[in-house]
């Protein structure tokens, strides 16, 4: 497959994978090898007496970058400071950027979230936003200089797939930038959905950590990531309404 | 002098450092970000970041997420 190239990164793998909801690290490392994702995310939480080096010394054995995230933050400083304490942990410029305006819904508050890819980009940080599945925010935030712009299929956990395929479809159509479908996958066919309708890449956490089987379904996301962007390159044929034989006339 | 690290309050030696309370919790040296007062401590300052009375500690890590 191309490599795609997020913030100056090649990554062979268009899937990005999360570590959330996984029901111990032996789980995760399975699914994250089966998946075949280079990028991963992490979260930023406070620091446990006690707590051993886990899900950072995993993705480093496995030579997978971390990417942190600022979930749980509902504000653009919050959001800004928790992004700076991931810099300074884990050596990284990248950040998935996620201010969030409530816990019901999960969804991305939109004047938050471009005040903080703002200072961050500002800051010089490589700002991979997790936006609503507006057309007009995603031009915003790659206007601001975010380096891809991540919008959601479905809210976070839900695993209802995409649910305004034409609206991603208009985002991939315009974006100058990569587009991630970040969150709502479900199931294979949704992550190869996304890669039809022109995304650059897929992350998903929860389809594959919650799954019965999580290995198997992580190999499933890889292959239909794969498929679906070979799919998107290959040209589909025009949808037609009556029928067109494929074999010769009998006559 | 109290100081609060990640909201439990501490009674530390006058002048304590960044770096000592850290060493004193067995906080490793790698993975982790401090702030003080909601200001990224960078780890090459930790040694000659000293806490005043009332300093807020906060120390994160990576966990699984997202």
């Amino acid at each position: 497959m191309d490599p795609l190239v997020i913030g100056g990164r090649k990554l062979g793998s268009r899937l990005i994978m999360g570590t959330g909801g996984a029901a111990n690290l032996a789980v995760l490392e399975r699914a994250l090898v089966a998946s075949g994702t280079e990028l991963t995310t992490v979260a930023m939480r406070r620091l446990d007496a006690g707590g051993g080096p886990g899900v950072l010394a995993l993705l480093e054995r496995l030579g997978i970058e971390a990417l942190p995230n600022t979930a749980g933050c509902r504000t653009a400083a919050e959001a800004v400071h928790t992004a700076r304490m991931a810099r300074e942990a884990l050596a990284t410029d990248l950040v998935k950027l996620e201010v969030v305006a409530d816990e019901r819904t999960l969804l991305p508050d939109p004047i938050e979230l471009l005040d903080a890819a703002e200072q961050l980009v500002d800051d010089g940080f490589t700002v991979l936003p997790y936006t609503n599945d507006d057309p007009v925010l995603a031009t915003k935030l790659a206007e601001a200089g975010c380096a891809a712009v991540m919008p959601l299929g479905a809210p976070i956990g839900t695993g209802l797939g995409i649910r305004n395929p034409h609206n991603i479809e208009m985002i991939t159509a315009a974006s100058p930038v990569p587009v991630v479908l970040d969150a709502g996958i479900g199931t294979a066919s949704e992550a190869a959905q996304a890669m039809e309708l022109g995304c650059d890449a897929v992350l998903l956490a929860t389809a594959v950590t919650r799954a019965s089987d999580p290995e198997a379904m992580a190999t499933a996301m890889r292959l239909a990531v794969e498929a679906g962007h070979l799919a998107h390159g290959a040209g589909r044929i025009p949808r037609r309404f009556w029928a067109q034989a494929s074999s010769p006339g009998s006559e | 002098m109290d100081v609060w690290l990640n909201d439990d309050r501490r009674d530390v030696p006058s002048g304590t450092t960044v770096a000592a309370l850290m060493a004193e919790h067995g906080v490793p040296e790698r993975g982790v970000a401090v702030a003080v007062d909601g200001a990224v401590v960078p780890r090459a300052a930790w040694a000659a970041t000293a806490l005043v009375e009332g300093s807020r500690v906060e120390v994160l890590t990576a966990v699984q997420g997202g």
